[in-house]
């Protein structure tokens, strides 16, 4: 099967997913609900299975723009800059709150794993899941799980926590900006924090630092696990 | 501009140190704590980053939909064992942020009055 060379051409990945990404947050600004990661990626599925352009002629342009979740990272020491100064007044708690809730989410993980007849591959790219995906996929490609599955864990663990988060956290009698943030930020990440940031700047903020010490807490947790998986 | 050659100047960084110190960190995460003490030491002044590393981290799920696209392939494997992507995801995120949650609020509230740090065990 031939392609035409449009589609062969890294141009075509990128314009794809910026378009319709750009898309997605028009929407977003008129019905808040809407996520516009979901929205772009299952649009995306969608439009390459109905006209059966190949994964691979999206690939193309795909990785440009997964190239920037490496910068995106790093720019995550920005917020942990920011809030550090207010933080430091509450870091003793804050700091156990975000170890305590990273060694319970591998742990939750490897229990799993000692089911008998647990899918293995499934299971190493889960334990990640409370990390922002960039940094799941970086943990995950040690692990011997599957990296693109590992995003997909983290983006699911996000979004439920956004959704499921605040309402729960009353529930449990867990109130204040620091605990909220603290809790939301290391279990849902930066698509917890955006939900955070909408009731309260301080408690995403904490969130933001809660979700960057959390995938540093994550990923030096992980140092033991390699030997022992 | 400048921030951006700034931030990706930083995760060279983590990639060449991951590299040549053979790091068990993934390399972003060393470019982000990199770039942190860069900060705190008043290496980079913030406002050189400050616009930049917003719109990255405001756009942040626009770098995540090459690797959601791609996990159509994985598509099979999510169903044939959704009781356990269930019950990673649903229980095990909860638990998480329920828990770290408490141990903040109970351990700032124990340095406030010493009484009711049952919570701690969470």
């Amino acid at each position: 099967m031939t392609l035409p060379t449009w589609l062969d051409n890294p141009a075509f990945g990128v314009g794809l997913t910026l378009l319709v990404y750009c898309a997605a947050v028009g929407f977003r600004s008129k019905r808040r609900g809407i996520n516009p990661l979901v929205v772009t990626s299952l649009f995306l599925i969608v439009f390459l299975s109905v006209t059966g352009i190949p994964y691979e002629a999206y690939r193309a342009g795909g990785d440009w723009i997964a190239y920037g979740l490496g910068p995106a990272t790093v720019a995550l020491a920005v917020p942990l800059y920011k809030h550090a100064a207010a933080i430091r007044r509450m870091l003793g708690p804050v700091l156990l709150g975000i170890i305590a809730g990273s060694i319970l989410s591998l742990a939750a993980v490897l229990l799993l794993l000692y089911i008998p007849g647990s899918p293995r591959e499934l299971l190493l790219s889960m334990l990640t899941k409370s990390v922002s995906s960039p940094i799941a996929l970086e943990i995950t490609k040690r692990t011997g799980g599957i990296p693109e599955l590992s995003a997909v864990f983290s983006v699911l663990s996000g979004l439920f926590g956004s959704v499921a988060g605040p309402a729960f956290m009353r529930i449990c009698g867990i109130r204040g900006d620091v605990p909220l943030g603290v809790g939301v930020g290391t279990s849902s990440h930066g698509i917890g924090t955006a939900r955070v940031l909408l009731d309260s700047e301080w408690a995403g903020g904490v969130s933001g630092f809660s979700m960057a010490a959390a995938g540093i807490a994550t990923s030096i947790l992980m140092i033991p696990v390699y030997g022992w998986l | 501009m400048k921030g951006i050659a700034i931030l990706i100047a930083f995760y060279l960084a983590g990639v060449a140190l991951e590299a040549w110190l053979r790091l068990p960190l993934p390399a972003n995460v060393t470019g982000m704590i990199l770039l942190a003490l860069a900060l705190f030491s008043g290496i980079v002044k913030l406002e050189w980053i400050e616009k930049e590393s917003g719109l990255l981290l405001r756009h942040m799920g626009l770098f995540f939909v090459p690797a959601i696209v791609g996990t159509i392939a994985f598509a099979d494997m999510i169903q044939s064992h959704w009781m356990y992507v269930i019950a990673g995801v649903v229980p095990g995120t909860l638990l998480v942020m329920a828990v770290s949650g408490f141990v903040t609020k109970g351990l700032s509230r124990k340095e406030k009055n010493v009484h009711d740090s049952a919570d701690v065990a969470g």
